[in-house]
């Protein structure tokens, strides 16, 4: 057996650091498998529009590549242009000799029970590489997808920027319409080598009883960029999950964006951490949560180890009705003389003066509740191309339409 | 009788700020609301707009003979009444557009107002966000301009605002009030004013002095704006035309 099978097998009931408790247990090990579309045109109507949602087109149009995993079956992995590698992370393992560079060496195996099982009943993936110099023209989109009750997905994903190359990736996660409970864990290890550009968007839309477990880590080296943006506005059960980045290299930089809703029922725990290890390094995490019932807790973590790095660390929640939580814990830690790192932080109802100002201009009060929530949610992503800036604008809109 | 306030007596959390108000304004007219700090005078906007907080104890409100006392605010609104604000609140993620697109659909006249008063580019920034003194007021007269209310209640449009922009102010005010329009005129204003600067730039018709929630003086707004000028409030109070 493998060091790191072994290592995994004494971490099986580590329990995780943050989120509820989950029996793993509980849900079903094997799936399925479901045959390989090499032009996606085996896709029922219904499986095509959840894919939609989250930002996944199943004819590639204008993508630079694709990936889709239903259950456990890597079932498309194609890619449209020259130096851009898409695969399931299997076939990466085997076609890259384990992958030893990257495999399990962002995030460490032993962090919980769930980076173990991952390890442990590995159900794939995906390995997205764009190669040095590599401008990728349009976004590569990756879509994990459960649509068998009650099963467990344990995806591993490797994402490899080499030196100076430039990438958009959106990320879809989601399951069947009728499904209720599954399981979702997801490895992320994102390398952004010397001078890449990478702008990783990822969209959740859960069933009802989901649980969700990503364990997402990334290095960022000298001059290179990388750009998160997560939305989350049909909450799970229960989704767990603090990615950390990592500023390596000089003059690296990154920005985290987070948008979240929690309706009755549901427990986001979700947060960011960076650590600004080199000279000249620059993050920002920026996190809008709205409760309707559910319960959020909002983390973001900076650690400054280096003099003059700037950091800072915004964090609002809406409520928007009088169950429910959000709990903001921004948590700045400054380890030599000479950071620079702020937060803020507000969590409240909206404000009747906001509304009152809006009605006075002739709207209802539900029209201004509605425009005021709209701007609330109406994060800068950066880094986004027009394009997909107005996909992701219209999910956005589609959400806020069923949560007033 | 375009608006028509009797007898009002307002309470702000438990204590009264206007007493006994009576107020007339026709259509076409412009008056001046005069009084120091404290006294009344947005109390009286806000209650008019029908904010919450100002709590009408007695007397009522119409506007164009309906009663509005109990209105809520965007039926006022809805019926003709628009507001400037001192110091309105910033919306998050809101364009300046997106607001003015619900309630006027005419993008040229839009375009155009906001060139008049050197705002075009300030249509697609946030709602207030980061805005100075002038700008503020001049995004809330670019927000009347594209509503185009019959009533304008404008609270001290000119503070805070540099000399050059106090022009253009001054001549949004007077497009707003219609004053281009020897007759036939239909818009009115109630024009809150400390420095008196406005009147250099809108004929006003009358002023009204509030002091301690009460009216105390009405009369030819410039006279009175000389005589609180040179002898201070209490004197103009005095003379109890």
């Amino acid at each position: 057996m493998s060091e790191v099978k072994k290592r995994a097998e004494a971490a099986q009931i580590k329990k995780a650091a943050y989120g509820m408790d989950i029996d793993l247990s509980s849900f079903r090990k094997d799936a399925v498998p479901h045959a390989y579309d090499a032009k996606l045109n085996c896709l029922s109507g219904e499986e095509i529009k959840t894919m939609a949602d989250v930002g996944i087109i199943p004819a590639g149009g204008l993508r630079s590549g694709s990936f889709l995993q239903m259950d456990h079956s890597a079932v498309n992995c194609s890619a449209f242009q020259e130096g851009v590698e898409v695969m399931s992370s299997a076939e990466a393992l085997q076609k890259y000799d384990g992958l030893k560079d990257y495999w399990w060496k962002a995030v460490d195996v032993v962090t919980d029970k769930y980076t173990a099982n991952a390890e442990l009943a590995f159900n794939n993936g995906y390995f997205i590489r764009v190669r040095e110099g590599i401008k990728a023209k349009f976004p590569v989109q990756a879509c994990l997808y459960i649509g068998e009750e009650g099963l467990a997905q344990n995806v591993h994903n490797i994402l490899i920027a080499e030196e100076g190359s430039e990438l958009h990736v959106i990320t879809g996660c989601t399951t069947a319409p009728k499904l209720k409970r599954g399981l979702h864990i997801g490895i992320s290890e994102f390398y952004i080598k010397k001078g890449a550009t990478v702008t990783f968007t990822m969209i959740h839309n859960w069933g009802e009883e989901v649980v969700v477990r990503p364990r997402t880590a990334v290095w960022v080296e000298e001059g290179a960029t990388y750009n998160s943006n997560f939305v989350c506005m049909k909450p799970a059960r229960s989704i767990q999950m603090f990615p950390s980045v990592r500023l390596k290299g000089e003059n690296a930089v990154t920005r985290l964006n987070s948008i979240m809703i929690a309706t009755s029922g549901s427990e986001l725990d979700i947060g960011g951490r960076v650590v600004l290890e080199a000279p000249g390094t620059k993050a920002e995490i920026l996190t809008r949560t709205i409760s309707k019932g559910g319960s959020i807790i909002a983390r973001g973590m900076l650690i400054g180890e280096r003099p003059g790095v700037k950091a800072h660390l915004e964090c609002s929640g809406l409520m928007l009705s009088d169950e429910g939580s959000i709990r903001a814990i921004p948590e700045l830690d400054g380890r030599v003389a000479g950071v620079e790192m702020s937060h803020e932080a507000a969590v409240g109802k909206i404000s009747q003066e906001e509304i009152e100002y809006l009605m006075a201009r002739g709207l209802s009060e539900r029209e201004a509740t509605a425009l005021i929530v709209r701007g609330f949610l109406r994060v800068e992503m950066v880094g986004l191309p027009d394009s997909l800036k107005k996909e992701i604008d219209r999910l956005v809109e589609e959400s806020e339409k069923s949560l007033l | 009788m375009l608006l028509d306030i009797r007898d009002l007596t307002v309470e702000v959390e438990g204590r009264e700020v206007l007493t006994e108000v009576d107020l007339q304004i026709e259509q076409g007219e412009t008056h001046v609301l005069f009084g120091k700090n404290g006294s009344g005078k947005t109390s009286l906007l806000m209650t008019i707009m029908g904010f919450s907080g100002y709590r009408v104890k007695k007397g009522k409100i119409f506007f164009k003979g309906e009663d509005i006392t109990n209105f809520p605010i965007n039926e006022r609104a809805k019926r003709g009444i628009g507001m400037s604000f001192q110091r309105p609140p910033t919306i998050k993620g809101v364009k300046t557009i997106d607001l003015i697109a619900i309630f006027n659909s005419d993008e040229k006249s839009v375009n155009e107002a906001a060139e008049s008063l050197e705002l075009t580019a300030f249509l697609d920034r946030e709602i207030n966000r980061g805005f100075s003194g002038g700008e503020i007021k001049k995004s809330e007269l670019l927000q009347l301009m594209t509503q185009n209310p019959d009533l304008i209640l404008l609270d001290e449009p000119e503070s805070g605002v540099d000399l050059e922009n106090i022009a253009i102010i001054g001549r949004a005010i007077k497009k707003l009030l219609q004053k281009n329009l020897r007759r036939l005129r239909v818009n009115a204003g109630l024009v809150i004013t400390h420095t008196g600067l406005i009147l250099n730039y809108v004929e006003a018709d009358r002023g009204h002095l509030l002091l301690d929630g009460r009216m105390r003086c009405e009369g030819n707004p410039r006279e009175m704006f000389a005589t609180i000028q040179r002898s201070g409030y209490e004197v103009c109070a005095r003379c109890q035309k």
